[in-house]
Parts: C-alpha cells; structure tokens; sequence
C-alpha cells in the first residue's frame, strides 16, 4: 500500500472502531476490548510500516480538499516527531486496552469506554499528524471533547461530572484561543499549510500580530499541558476510570500541549516574549507540581501533581530556545510517558486490590504482591531521576541546559536552583510513594485480602518498565535512531551534536543530579512522618486555583445568567415581543442612516381608484380585526379573511396567479382552523371586563405607537422600494431557461419544483414537522374545565329534543343545516377533481402541487365539517402520516433518481410524449416530485385539521366516562 | 398603485404588531396572521408591479425577460404562505394546550 494511504489509515482506523464499538450490546466486554486492542494495535504497527520513509528523512502526506476556497484542507503530514508520537499514542494505547480489559468491572457499559476512548485515540493522533493548522485545531477540539466523555465515564459519581466539567471548560477555552491564534497565523502566513507556517518563522517573528498570535497559541497549549496558572483541571481528571488517567496523563492530551509547543517551536520560540512567558509558565508549575505533590494522600492525587511537575519541566526546556534543550524536551516527553502510564496502572491495580487509594492506609504492601512492587519501586526511581534509568538521562540533559546562559534575564539565572530544587522534591515525592505503599508495616485491615493481579493487567506495567530500564542502560542502542529522527524533523539543519550516554564524566549536571537525589532523601528522612500526617499543602493552604476558577464560573454561569434570565427570560411574553419588534425597527432605522433613500414625489395621477377602494376595504378589516380580536372573536376571524381576499385579489391583479390561488385555498383552511380552535377558548366579555385603569392605558398609548410607527417604517421602506428600477436579478435566467430546460411555461411552479427544487424539499419536510407536532400536541390536549361543556347551540338543540316527545335526542342537531351538508357531500368529487385538475396544469398554467394539495385537503374538512367525524370515519379511512410519509419519500426518491442517471441529486428530466388520442403531453420527473409535494401537503394539512376537529369527539368520550362514574 | 399598497402594507404591519404586543393568545394568532400577510405583500412587492405580466410563457420561442413580472419573489411567497399555515396551525394548536393546561389564554400562562 502507497505510504500516504497508510496515513490516511492511521486516522480513520479509530474513528471507525469507535463507530462499531458503540454499537455493541453493554454486555459485550470481551469484543469491544478486542476491537479496540486491535485498532490499537493496527496503528501502531501502521506507524512502524511508515518508518522506512521517516527514517530517509521523507515527509509522507495524503491531502484530501475540504473547502478550498477557504484554504482548508485535510492535510495529513507525517515527519519524524509526529511519527515518534504516533507510534507512542498507539503503542500505549495497546498497553492501556490490554489494561482496561481487566480493569473495567463487567457491571460498566464497556463498549461505550472503549468506544470513547478510540475516538480519543483518532483523535490525538489526528492533532500529530495534522498537515494543516485548522485541522490540528479541529483534531485538538475532539480530544477535548472525546477526554470529557471519558473523564466523565461514571457519570453517576459527582466527582466525575465536576471533573469533566472543569477539564472540559479549561482545554475548550483553550482550544478556541488556538483556533484564534492560528488564524493569525493565517493570516500572517496566508497559508494555513504546516509546510509553510514552518518555512516563515522569521516573517512571523518579524510581524506586529506576533504577540497576539503567541499569547492565543500559548493559551491553548498551556491548558491542555495543564501548565500554571491552568493546572487545577488535571487533578480534578483523576476522577476517571484509572486507564484513562495513564493514557490522559502518559501519551495524550497534556502532551498535546507540550507537542505544539514543540511542533511551532521553529516558528514561535526564541524571542523574549516566548522565553518569558513560556518559561514562567513552566518554571512555575516545575516547582509548584512537584512541591503540591508531597503533601498529597490520594496516589492519583500525587501522581497528577507530578505530572504537572514534568510538563512544566518539558514546558520550561522548550523555552529555551536552544536546539539542545528541545532534544532534551522530546526525550523528556518519551520517558515521562513510559514511567507515568506504568505508575498510574500500577495505582489502578493497588486501588483494585486494596480498595482505597489513600496514602495514609496503604502500608507494607510489598509482601502481598512484590512483582508490583519491585515494577512500581523501579517507576518511581525514573521518575525520581535515579541513575540508570531514563528519568535520569533526560533530567541530566535538562540540568545541563539549565546552567547554560540563553538569555540575559533573571529567569535564566534561577533556572538552575528551580531545576535542583524541583528535582529534589521529586526524589521526596517518589520515596514517599513507596514508602508508604509497600514498606512499614503490614496493614491491619484492608477491605479485602490484597494479592498480585492477573498476569495480563501487570504485563502492560512490566513493559514499560523494562522499557524505563532499558532506554536508562542503552539509550544510544534502543531509543537513540528514533529520538534522532524526531530531533532532525523539528530542527533540520541546525540540529546540534548530542550524546545520550550514561556516563558523562564529573560534570555539574552529575553534581546536581547528586545534591537533587540525597537533599530530597533527607528531606523524605526529615519530613516523611509530617506528610504522612498533612492536611492539605504547607503554606499554600489558602492558595487554591480550583476556588478561583470556581468563583468565575459561578459568577459567568449563575449570577450572569440569572441576570440575563431575568431580563430578557421567556417567562413574559409581552417586554420580549416589544423588544423583538423595536430593535427588529431599530436596526431598519439604523441601516437608512447614512444612506440616501430616494422616495421618489408621491403621484397620484396614476393611482387606480378600484384597486385603491379595494384596498380601503383591506385595510378597514385588518385594523377592525385588530380593534375586535379580544371580545369578539368570530368577527375577528371573518375580517383576518376579508384581508386575505383583498390580499388574495391584489395578487389577481398584479400578474401572481399562482399567489392568488395557493392564498384563496389557503384562506379557506386557516379560517376552517381557527374555527374548530374557537371552542376552546374562554368566554370574555366585554360588559363584563373592568374598565382600564391609567397605567394600562399608558401601555397601550406605548404599544399603539409602537405599531403606529412599525407601520410607517414598512410603507416607507416598501414605497421605497416599489418606485425605483428593478435592478438586474437571476430572475431572467429562470424566465428564459423555465421552458427550454425545465419543460414547463409556468415559471413559479419549474422554480419550485426544478430550478430550487431543493429549496421546496426543505420546506415541505418543515411542514410534515410541523404537522407531527401538532399531532403531537393534541394527543395530549386536555381542555380546560370551563371549556368541557356542549356549546350552547348544542343544549339548545338538545333541550328542544328532549321537550318534544315525538323527537329523538340529537335529531335537531343532525339536520341542522341539511341542505348545505348534502351539498357539501356530493361536492366532495368535484373538490377531488378540482385538485387534480390543478396539480395536472400546474407546470403550464397556474396551478401545482402546493395549491392542489391544500384543495384536496379542504375537500376532506368539509366532508367532515358536513356529517360530523363519527361519519366520515366510518366510511372513509384517511391516513394522514402515511401521506406525509409517502409524499416525502417519493419527493426524495425522484430527487435521488437523478443519482442512477449520473446527474446530481433532484436534476429534473423533462420530455414530451406522443400518447394515443390525447396527443402531445409534457412529461417531466418534476412532475413526480410535484407528486410528492402534494401528497404531503394534503398529508400535512388534514392531519392537522382532523387532530383538531377529533377534540369533540374525545370530549364527548370524556364527558361519557364521567357520567359512568 | 405602488402607494396604494405600501399605505395597505403599513396599515396591515401596524395592526398585526399592535396585536402580537396584546396578552390575549388569540391576538397574537390574529396578529400574526395579518404581519404575515404584510411581510408575504412586502416580498411580493420586491419584483415591482406589474399588471397583465405573469409569469407564463406563451409559446415556445425566444423569451423576453422584460415581458413577465419576476418571478423569484412570487416563488418565494408561494411557499411562504403554505408554511405560514402551518405556522398558524402550530401556534392555535399551542395556545390551546397551554390553555387547558394552565386554565388561561393569557401569553404568559397565567392572569397578571
């Protein structure tokens, strides 16, 4: 297989897994830990088929377009660190599955762990070998995301939740400082390729948005690296399943951080601004982690303050600046994974088998299980910097380059005493971890009888171990080529000459590797008895960045929001709508400003007086209706559908006929709807309301003029309009092509269902919505109590029935308007042709699928409308949501019919076909999506009108169940 | 003609926003049928008037732009007025369920 394809494997690999994962059964432990082993273990054996390239100093890339208008790219880009980094995130990722598989309790949804935890795999793998910046960012995002699902995996513990909360809110925000800095980037480069940000570090040092862009870049690698002053987050991590903390705290996410620190190193560092801000951060969180992580009683606890050690430690070798601190920081990456993931499975297993992971009860362990413990003892010493083991290699070269002077500038000068001195306390930290554990003596109750777990749980630990051991004795032999590699990727040319040998002479590293190591074991002597007894950290007991971070959120997501909600909440209607409408005219007054509207002289020798009494006639009935909605609202209703015939009539006249029929039909329905709405609703009267007082009187004056003066703004704006020349629009295309390639004279219609066919699938797929809503909602519809009632036509019928004795109960209501309702059934066909009628002549002539389908719709209201629902469903089965159904698929299908053709998605075929007798008819598959629109338009509209008009007859239901009772 | 119906636009906004600021829900339903009426006439208006100019095309031959009133806002309108039914619908269908639910037609749910 060609190398970039490989790439592209690598990437895709774990998101795939993911999505087969998460579709397994909760119960099936054992395959989706074999999926995901195998995913883990097919990338990094992908990562080892690429190394023949890297190793000849090859750059392999598989770009794949994504918007290139906008520069985007999925640009995979594989050099020698990001593939040393893909072959530790996969190659731990194994160990940690291997782990997990044990780990996990079969009562835990596991797939859904595993799951989450491939997808966080694809996803850091995706931030190593991103070619582009975007992506990097979209990659570094989805780590973000995927490490708050698996942080959050027992999500019924509150820790939990809080955890991945707070880890979630900390890298988010970071992440969206990244995306902004690399967009300056961007824009200072005019590429977001990595090839060419890489190439122009000098024009972006050079550049006046260099700090800009430094300070948003820093932002996001400084959170996920967990670095001070944004540390508090990893702590609170710990509250996740213990693989997930190995693989969070070793290979991934806070390594991320340090990565792009590494990966931009070339173009970012070596300015003062890089060396101060990023050695403070670093220096800061060196001394802080390691002096927070004595005084911890929770192994994890401790484990997690020394990684914040560590990174600070990589954090403060990349600020540098120097060629050889950067090899010293990639190394430190490597051995601070293998000794960080093997130590936080080893404290998963100690919690596992002893039930508690605190410092204070753990004691004498080692005789239970003493394979861990010598594993757990040789971890600690790596990680304390012992001789012969890697910790020791990369923290030496890491003194060394600190006694170099690169920069004048106190920082520099205390480099050295921070990097004893934090290196001592971690000596301390390690002895106190395994002193407590596994000496002293042996513990006089534990929640259960601790002994040595399963061969395959420790061998993930083993491993790494030995590969601590090792790459401590033989760094030249084992890690050497590949660190080389790395190191030359990032560097190039100036890569410098370095040794990774044991023995260096007496050097002054030596020297400070010796002071660090016996200060912080007498140190251990001194204090080891008060830190077994701390409570909480010695002189930084009120220092607590987490309460900071806590106060800011209570205070964005509580107080702000409450404000917010109050003011501007949904909880009244009325001050939103106000607020709707007045900034809704602010902004239309505001955008004339400035702007030179042009009302053209206001003429009127040329106004047709019909057309104007016409409209006089509108107008009164819209602001009667508006005079009478409130006490009378059947008169309100009527005059809603004088200004729809007026509005209906006014498309007539000015050349809309396909307006004036949707609208006419249209008018018919809503007024059918609102009527059977009417019953519902409470008695008012106006004799009996109270009269206004002085303030609801002022409310009214504001809203009058409200509406006074959004009315003059639309005649203005309107008028405006009207009067000046059309300006050119696409509307000559579709006037000219409507014929020749959409087969069809009326130009609205080939719109709707060819030109922007599209557009129409949307807007009936909205109305199908909107008709299962509405369904919805009154299948749960209770009427209000006041409501329940027959009307009082009905008792007056029925008390007429009941006086007379020679007349059944119901017979009056029956007949009532008997003609009209026989006139109504026998007119049911003719509806019914109507429609199909205008549904046929709707791609030629006036008419189409929107028009015929709300006809046909009406024709079935008034059937019922006519002989009442118990009759009409007796004789006629209407099955609304099958129609919607229907419609929309056959829409769809007409659409992707296109597909078997070749064409893209709703291309329309139009043909003339000679039939027998009738002659030349029109045929286009247009017309088969027309089909579809109208089939779900009678769907949409009588499902709505029959759920409404059903409520009478589930009252009468309820109404006869109370009776029984 | 073009006052004519900028005057009818503006009256029909008016009515339609003093009646979406009332508590009555059916008001606003009332109300925000007319503003739909207006703001469907205002688009509408966007391709100017024209009298005896629809946009059907007679015949099969070369056509003349300038001989049909534009189409592209009609289109729009078209389905604006389908999808302002359904609109209607929803919101009848609303203040009913929130009226049997709460007892009240006030927007709010309950008298002030």
């Amino acid at each position: 297989m060609p190398d970039n394809s490989l790439l592209t494997l690598l990437i895709v690999l774990p998101f795939l897994g993911s999505l087969v994962t998460v579709m397994l059964a909760s119960t099936s432990r054992n395959l989706a830990g074999g999926i995901a082993g195998a995913v883990a273990l097919a990338c990094h054996l992908l990562a080892w088929l690429l190394y023949v390239p890297v190793r000849d100093n090859q750059v392999v890339h598989a770009v794949y377009e994504w918007v290139p208008s906008l520069g985007l790219t999925v640009s995979l880009r594989l050099d020698g660190f990001a593939w040393l980094f893909a072959l530790l995130v996969s190659g731990i990722g194994v160990l940690v599955v291997l782990y997990a598989r044990y780990y996990m309790s079969a009562e835990d949804p596991v797939p859904r762990f595993f799951s989450f935890f491939q997808a966080f795999m694809g996803a850091m793998l995706g931030i190593v070998v991103s070619g582009n910046l975007i992506l990097l960012v979209v990659f570094w995002e989805l780590t973000s995301i995927t490490s708050f699902l698996l942080i959050g995996y027992w999500h019924h513990n509150q820790a939990a939740r809080d955890g991945a909360r707070m880890s979630l809110t900390v890298t988010a925000i970071g992440g969206l400082g990244l995306l902004a800095g690399v967009m300056v980037i961007g824009h200072i480069v005019g590429s977001y390729d990595l090839d060419r940000v890489l190439a122009s570090g000098d024009l972006i040092r050079a550049h006046p948005l260099y700090v800009p862009a430094l300070l948003l870049v820093l932002l996001g690698a400084l959170t996920k690296s967990a670095q001070f002053p944004f540390h508090f987050w990893l702590p609170n991590a710990m509250a996740a399943p213990t693989p997930v903390s190995a693989y969070l705290h070793s290979a991934t996410m806070v390594k991320a951080g340090v990565f792009l620190m590494a990966r931009l190193w070339p173009v970012l560092s070596g300015t003062p601004e890089w060396f101060m801000i990023v050695g403070l951060a670093g220096m800061a969180s060196l001394v802080f982690g390691a002096y927070v992580a004595m005084f911890q009683q929770d192994l994890k606890g401790l484990l997690a303050y020394s990684t914040i050690s560590h990174l600070g430690l990589i954090t403060l070798l990349l600020s540098l600046g120097s060629p050889l601190a950067l090899v010293a920081a990639i190394f430190h990456m490597m051995n601070h994974a293998t000794f960080k993931a093997s130590l936080f499975m080893a404290a998963g297993i100690i919690d596992h088998e002893t039930g508690t992971r605190d410092l204070r009860k753990l004691s004498g362990l080692f005789r239970f299980m003493p394979i861990t413990g010598t594993l757990v003892m040789v971890a600690s010493a790596a990680m304390a910097g012992v001789p012969l083991l890697n910790g020791f290699l990369s923290k030496e070269m890491f003194f060394a380059e600190a006694v170099e002077t690169h920069a004048d500038s106190w920082l520099d000068t205390v480099a050295p005493y921070a990097a004893v001195l934090a290196s001592a306390l971690a000596v301390t930290y390690s002895m106190r971890l395994i002193h407590s554990i596994f000496l002293g003596k042996p513990p006089e109750s534990f929640p259960r009888e601790p002994h040595e777990p399963p061969f395959f749980m420790r061998l993930p630990v083993t491993l790494l171990v030995f590969a601590c051991l090792v790459v401590g004795i033989v760094p030249g032999l084992t890690i050497g080529p590949y660190l080389h590699i790395a190191v030359t990727s990032v560097l190039g040319a100036a890569t410098p000459e370095y040794s990774l040998a044991v023995w260096h002479g007496f050097t002054v590293p030596l020297i400070m590797s010796l002071v660090a190591l016996v200060g912080g074991a007498l140190l251990y002597l001194v204090i080891g008895d008060y830190l077994e007894r701390a409570e909480g950290v010695f002189l930084l007991r009120r220092f607590q960045a987490q309460r900071i971070f806590e106060q800011v959120m209570v205070t964005v997501s509580w107080r702000w929001a409450r404000f917010i909600e109050t003011n501007l909440g949904t909880r009244r209607l009325q001050p939103q709508l106000r607020l709707l409408v007045f900034v809704a005219f602010a902004a239309a007054l505001l955008s004339l400003f400035g702007s030179d509207i042009g009302l053209a002289p206001v003429q009127l020798a040329g106004t047709d007086w019909v057309f104007t009494g016409m409209w006089a006639v509108g107008v009164t009935c819209a602001i009667a209706a508006a005079h009478q909605a409130k006490f009378h609202r059947l008169a309100a209703l009527a005059l809603l559908g004088g200004t729809g015939l007026v509005t209906c009539m006014t498309f007539v006249w000015l050349s809309a006929p396909d307006l004036a029929v949707t609208q006419l039909v249209v008018e018919i329905v809503t007024t059918i709807l609102i009527l059977l709405g009417l019953r519902w609703l409470p008695k008012r009267s106006q004799a009996l309301s109270e009269p206004l007082g002085p303030m609801a009187r002022l409310r009214r004056l504001r809203d009058l003029t409200m509406a006074v003066a959004a009315g003059l703004g639309m005649t203005v704006i309107a008028y405006a309009v009207m009067t000046r020349p059309a300006p050119d629009t696409i509307a000559d295309f579709f006037l000219e092509k409507a014929y020749s390639e959409g087969g069809g004279r009326n130009v609205v219609n080939v719109i709707l269902v060819d030109f922007r066919g599209f557009d129409t699938l949307g807007e009936i797929t909205v109305l199908g919505i909107v008709a299962l809503t509405v369904f919805a909602l009154l299948r749960r519809f209770r009427p209000a109590p006041d409501s329940v009632e027959r009307p009082e036509q009905q008792r007056i019928q029925g008390a007429y029935d009941e006086a007379q004795p020679d007349r059944q109960a119901g017979a009056t209501a029956a007949d009532y308007l008997f003609v009209p309702s026989v006139i109504m059934q026998w007119m049911f066909p003719v509806i019914i042709m109507f429609s199909a009628y205008l549904f046929l002549r709707g791609h030629d002539s006036p008419g189409g699928g929107f028009a015929a389908g709300v006809a046909m719709a009406a024709g079935f209201i008034l059937q019922y409308m006519a002989a009442g629902t118990i009759w009409v469903e007796d004789r006629l089965r209407i099955l609304p949501v099958t129609w919607i159904g229907g419609g929309l698929l056959l829409a769809l299908s007409t659409g992707i019919g296109a597909w078997v053709f070749g064409k893209p998605f709703l291309t329309s075929h139009a043909q003339y076909v000679d039939l027998p007798l009738i002659g030349k008819v029109p045929l286009a598959t247009a017309a088969l999506f027309d089909l579809g629109v109208l089939t779900l338009v009678v769907g949409a509209t009588v499902l709505m009108l029959i759920a409404l008009a059903h409520q009478s007859v589930r009252r009468l239901r309820a109404s006869r169940i109370e009776e029984q009772q | 003609m073009e006052l004519t119906l900028a005057i009818a636009i503006g009256c029909l906004t008016g009515s339609g926003v003093w009646l979406l600021l009332r508590p009555r829900t059916y008001q606003v339903v009332i109300g925000l049928s007319l503003l739909s009426y207006a703001v469907n006439l205002f688009i509408f208006s966007m391709g100017r008037l024209r009298v005896g100019a629809a946009p059907v095309l007679e015949g099969s031959g070369a056509v003349n732009p300038a001989d049909y009133a534009d189409p592209i806002p009609q289109a729009l309108v078209l389905t604006a007025i389908v999808i302002g039914f359904a609109t209607t619908a929803l919101f009848l269908v609303v203040l009913l369920a929130a009226r049997g639910l709460t007892g009240s037609d006030h927007v709010d749910g309950r008298e002030p």
